[in-house]
């Protein structure tokens, strides 16, 4: 009924072929079987965020994906942000921020604002706020993490002026 | 998860045998964001998946003579990032940006949120009051039903075995049309409609009156309703105060709501009449041309 199948997708630029289930979600593939583990399991009914990705250009909830449909996708997880051990813009004033506590929801946080950035390089306070409202943080409190977001944003924007 | 079979078919015609091939045990899945987590709490135990996302027919989003073409398959972000919804369609984009947060707006189909039929379902009242017409493919060919006609119960519509929602087309916006959709919910986003009102109005030249109206209402019954007479009542009526009343009156008196932990019964008949006013007010906004003072997905 339900044999294993071939899905073949790239992920953070490395193409991947790995067998699986249809009932098998992203985030268990990414997890479980590619050892990709920064991305974090919350709810798994898709409403933490923690689980972001990044499917073909658009962030998603890798809960509520199923590894079969990502045949031929490109993706993103946290894993690709930070260029080799230099941390990108967005790590960087996340940790000097202290904009996380016990870190759970971080990978997803931070996946989801490199998805904000790219199409908002200027993002007011409202619209951080309004595109992280599907990352739920328990520890925060938002404040500092709508900051480094700014924080990060302003590094971008004055970095790209140079 | 149970364990099930996933089928990624390539023409509607092939979507369509292989689910009537596994006969009411197949299911269609869009951006799964009510299908998977329904399967992973045991709510719904399909044997077979049947992937609509990849089909072209599910995929249109354009504008012709005939109106506007959604396909089922279509996503949120998709939707508000088109130019006509935009423009002329705004109540759709307005449910568009509500539904969920950016990730579940990446995946979440109108097809599905329409399918799903659930009594709140943030786009449904909107398409009831741009007058959309859903258009299903099945295994003795097409039939098309207005959007108000098409969910019968909380989770139920008039899919039969082996039928597939293909688009929901909305005609050709008259001049001087406006709509809008708003729901009432207790947090700021991210939550489950109290109650969600969608209208869509078309004024005479001096935008002083009334030419039609259509109102479509969510969660305060077990489906989604269009409320004919609160429309019909507008019609060649002066926008003014008194229209208005009348109008979210006789909202009010369809409404049957539930009381639940969201809301009792009374809250949301009198919300009904609230919103129901607040939102033809900024349909009416936008029908003589002017930008309403709202912020989208708010
Ligand atoms: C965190 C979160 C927040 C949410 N917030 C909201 C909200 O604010 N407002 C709201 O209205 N909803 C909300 N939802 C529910 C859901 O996202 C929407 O109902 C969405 O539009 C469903 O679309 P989908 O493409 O994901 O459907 P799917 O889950 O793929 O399908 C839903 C149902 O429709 C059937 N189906 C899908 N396509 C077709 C077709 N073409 N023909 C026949 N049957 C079909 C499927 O078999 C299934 O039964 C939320 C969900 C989550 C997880
Ligand atoms: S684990 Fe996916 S959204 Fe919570
Ligand atoms: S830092 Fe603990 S949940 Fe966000």
């Amino acid at each position: 009924m339900s044999a294993k199948r071939v899905v073949t997708f790239t992920v953070n630029g490395d193409q991947v072929e790995i067998l699986c289930e249809p009932r098998q979600s992203l985030l268990e593939v990414l997890r479980d079987d590619l050892d990709l583990t920064g991305t974090k399991e919350g709810c798994s009914n898709g409403n933490c965020g923690a689980c972001t990705v990044i499917m073909d250009g658009r962030p998603v909830v890798s809960c509520l994906v199923l590894a079969v449909e990502a045949e031929g996708a490109e993706l993103r997880t946290i894993e690709g942000v930070a260029c080799g051990s230099t941390l990108d813009e967005v790590q960087a004033a996340f940790l000097e921020g202290a904009a996380l506590q016990c870190g759970i929801c971080t990978p997803g946080i931070i996946v989801q604002t490199e998805a904000l950035l790219e199409e908002n390089p200027n993002p007011t306070e409202d619209d951080v706020r309004f595109y992280l409202a599907g990352n739920l943080c328990r520890c925060t409190g938002y404040d500092k993490i709508v900051r480094a977001v700014q924080a990060a944003a302003e590094k971008r924007q004055v970095a790209a002026s140079n | 998860m149970h364990a099930f079979d996933y089928q990624s078919p390539s023409t509607v015609a092939e979507a369509i045998e292989l689910m009537a091939k596994h006969n009411g045990s197949a299911r269609p899945l869009a951006g799964g964001t009510d299908l998977i987590d329904q399967m992973r709490v045991g709510r719904l135990a399909p044997d077979v998946l049947i992937d609509v996302k990849k089909l072209d027919e599910l995929n249109v989003l354009s504008a012709d003579a005939a109106g506007l073409h959604v396909g089922a398959a279509v996503p949120c972000y998709r939707i508000y990032g088109d130019e006509t919804v935009n423009s002329q369609y705004t109540a759709l984009a307005d449910s568009c940006h509500i539904i969920g947060g950016i990730q579940i707006q990446s995946r979440a189909s109108i097809g599905g949120n329409l399918c799903n039929s659930g009594p709140a379902a943030d786009s449904t009242p909107s398409m009831i009051a741009l007058g959309g017409v859903c258009v299903i493919a099945g295994p003795s060919g097409s039939r098309e039903i207005a959007v108000e006609s098409f969910c019968t119960g909380p989770g139920k519509n008039v899919l039969e075995p082996g039928e597939l929602l293909v688009e929901v087309r909305f005609p050709a916006r008259p001049a001087n049309s406006g709509s809008h959709y708003r729901r009432m919910i207790p947090r700021n986003e991210m939550d489950i409609a109290v109650v969600g009102v969608g209208a869509s109005v078309t004024l005479d030249d001096s935008g002083q009156n009334f030419v039609s109206a259509r109102i479509g209402l969510g969660a305060i019954a077990a489906t989604p309703l269009f409320a004919e007479a609160a429309g019909e009542s507008l019609a060649g009526q002066p926008v003014n105060d008194e229209s208005l009343e009348k109008a979210a009156a006789a909202a009010r008196e369809i409404a049957s709501p539930i009381t639940d932990m969201r809301g009792t019964r009374e809250y949301r008949i009198h919300v009904t009449g609230v919103l129901v006013k607040r939102v033809l007010q900024a349909a009416i906004v936008r029908a003589r041309g002017e930008q309403i003072d709202y912020c989208r997905g708010h």
